[in-house]
């Protein structure tokens, strides 16, 4: 009987013993993931709609097509700008996952003078805003020539303050131990890092790789001001390009959106499996 | 194998010296256990030997070679860690492989020797296995199965069975025993459990302070203590210390009777007198050392029992037989034989002797 009362007891879902806090946190909740879905639903809305129907604000259009997709998808200039966004987001996401954690490893692991003075230095930067940045990114670009190429567009963000500070912190937490076990068991500090500390800390790179990538995929500022030619442009500034003083085509920029979010859907949906806590806790004492 | 000398070797952080100048001789295919207390320098004294921490001064030598310098797969050493620190993200066979990185072998040579190990410690069904679906026990088995496959000089092993309950521990003390046995490798191993050191050792290194205060077997420990702070760290329970004076050949003690015993030979002065646990037997007062006392406590163990005597003001412990157990706040009288006694002088407590 008793055991029977226990399972009774650990069944909140029953409608018999909802509470009314669990009523408004619901709510609440369910009010902020409709805030959040709506302009996802209106922009996927919007891209079936025509020109002409774009100011209807009904969710379901009332004749749905799928034109617009055909439109920005024979467009060349789309593709390249898709090409080029990809390119860009992987390239800076792949140095990151590197750099990032090479510094951040180095200085959670390592003892050497001055290492919480570079730790400062570095995370200072974090307080300073990116458009404070531009102009010295800009006249750097152009004395190096890197203005209006892939290399000026990637460049300031191919290493970043706060990657570094994220792995950092993960890699304190990596007990020594792992290390030393390695180091006697012959590898050399590069093939540590490489082979036993980033394994370990896959939950934080996944978590970097995501946050870089989206990052990149949808910046604007920095690739409008260092790019002229339309074949450099990436998605969010080629989309912009759809706008212009006489019109703006928001069934084209809403469709051009809507395509741009399916690599960022597949990164996030690939990598968040990798972020489980507890992977690292494993190894050690049981 | 090889063996180990120690040879004035020193420790510093900043001015602070965790190690003052230790040597120590360990023969090639010997089982030794440095022991002490939290921060007495045994870890670092390993950590040295393993060069994972640089000396600061003295000699380090393994197979007669001095290797200071030398970085720790240069060593040829393995080491089993306190924490295991096998790999969540490999396998069992990836982890025990591990100690071959640097290996120069085919992949059928690793996999046989990974094999071999596996039978060796019992996990040959388990090598697909990662750490997450592994026992405490196991998992201690897979850093061992690391640092055997690679057929190193000497193991270090760092505590390695703190993280175990009590029972799995004493299962592990007996399995390294034999696997010393059976490989003959010299090992160096660190613990602060006496029980561990006793029971594995064929030399024990008492250690406190970053000094050494005794080299010897376990038995040689357990009987000659050299001084207060070895003769209470082995054995359980520690030994009672009574306080005495010796005035020519007559040995006193507050609440003590004292019969049959010459103490002539020692000089006169305050002293510590020495009892262990299971030489003091309640019963019946005889010659040699006889307290009378209230019992406080009593722990009956099955085959005997510890009986806690308040004598004096001074907690004693006596032994009873199994199944005699003396009631608390009752009084009884414990007797220690001629022989039994241990005595140190109270003023630097240094051993003395035994009477």
């Amino acid at each position: 009987m008793t055991t029977i009362a226990t399972d009774a007891i650990r069944q909140p879902l029953k409608f018999g013993r909802i509470r009314p806090g669990q009523i408004l946190i619901w709510t609440l909740l369910l009010l902020g993931g409709l805030l959040m879905v709506m302009p996802i639903l209106y922009m996927f809305s919007t891209s079936l709609k025509t020109a002409s129907q774009v100011y209807d604000l009904r969710l379901i259009p009332a004749a749905p097509s799928f034109d617009n997709y055909i439109k920005v998808l024979s467009d060349g200039n789309f593709l390249r700008w898709f090409g080029n966004s990809t390119f860009i987001a992987t390239t800076v996401t792949l140095s990151n996952v590197f750099f990032d954690s090479l510094v951040g490893y180095t200085l959670a692991k390592f003892e050497f003078r001055g290492r919480y003075f570079i730790f400062l230095a570095i995370l200072s930067t974090l307080m300073i805003p990116t458009e404070m940045l531009v102009i010295p990114w800009y006249l750097m670009s152009s004395q190096l020539h890197w203005l209006d190429s892939y290399w000026g567009i990637m460049f300031p963000g191919m290493m970043t303050a706060f990657g570094t500070f994220l792995m950092k912190q993960f890699f304190e937490t990596v007990p020594d131990d792992f290390l030393e076990a390695a180091r006697i068991d012959g590898l050399n500090e590069f093939q540590i890092w490489w082979k036993v500390a980033m394994p370990l800390v896959a939950p934080a790179l996944s978590a970097l790789a995501i946050f870089t990538f989206l990052g990149n995929w949808t910046a604007f500022f920095w690739p409008l001001i260092v790019t002229t030619s339309r074949e450099l442009y990436t998605l969010p500034v080629g989309l912009s390009s759809f706008s212009d003083a006489q019109d703006t085509r928001w069934e084209m920029i809403m469709t051009g959106a809507a395509l741009a979010t399916i690599p960022t859907l597949v990164v996030f949906l690939v990598l968040q499996r990798f972020i489980v806590r507890g992977v690292m806790l494993a190894g050690l004492k049981g | 194998m090889a063996n180990i000398e120690l040879q004035g070797l020193v420790k510093t952080y900043g001015k602070t010296t965790a190690v003052h100048g230790i040597d120590l001789d360990i023969a090639d295919g010997e089982f030794v256990v440095l022991v002490g207390p939290s921060g007495c320098g045994k870890s670092t004294t390993l950590r040295m030997i393993a060069g994972l921490e640089d000396i600061s001064g003295g000699t380090l030598k393994i197979g007669g070679e001095v290797v200071n310098e030398r970085e720790p797969k240069q060593r040829n050493i393995a080491m089993v860690f306190q924490n295991y620190a096998i790999y969540p993200h490999l396998s069992v066979a990836q982890n025990i492989g591990f100690g071959l990185y640097t290996a120069k072998l085919s992949k059928a040579d690793k996999d046989q020797r990974i094999l071999a190990t596996a039978k060796t410690l019992g996990m040959e069904d388990l090598l697909a296995r990662r750490p997450s679906e592994l026992s405490g026990g196991q998992r201690q088995r897979v850093a061992i199965g690391r640092a055997m496959v690679r057929d190193p000089v000497a193991f270090l092993f760092d505590e390695p069975l703190s993280n175990l309950d009590a029972q799995l521990r004493s299962q592990m003390r007996i399995e390294i025993k034999r696997l010393h046995q059976r490989l003959g490798t010299t090992i160096v191993y660190v613990t602060h459990d006496q029980i561990e050191a006793m029971t594995m050792a064929d030399k024990i290194v008492v250690m406190r302070d970053g000094r050494i205060l005794q080299v010897g077997t376990p038995t040689e420990l357990y009987e000659s203590p050299v001084d207060v702070f070895t003769a209470r760290f082995i054995g359980s329970p520690s030994m009672n210390l009574l306080p005495g004076k010796i005035a020519g050949a007559a040995l006193t003690a507050p609440g003590v009777a004292i019969a049959g015993i010459d103490a002539a030979t020692i000089a006169s002065g305050n002293v510590l007198i020495g009892v262990r646990p299971h030489d003091l037997v309640v019963g019946e007062a005889g010659t040699g050392l006889s307290v009378s006392g209230l019992v406080t406590a009593v722990e009956p163990l099955g085959s005997e029992t510890l009986v806690h005597l308040d004598i004096a003001g001074t907690e004693v412990i006596a032994t009873a037989p199994g199944k005699v157990v003396p009631k608390v706040n009752t009084t009884v009288i414990a007797s220690a034989l001629p022989g039994s006694l241990y005595l140190f002088s109270a003023a630097d407590e240094r051993s003395l002797g035994r009477l």
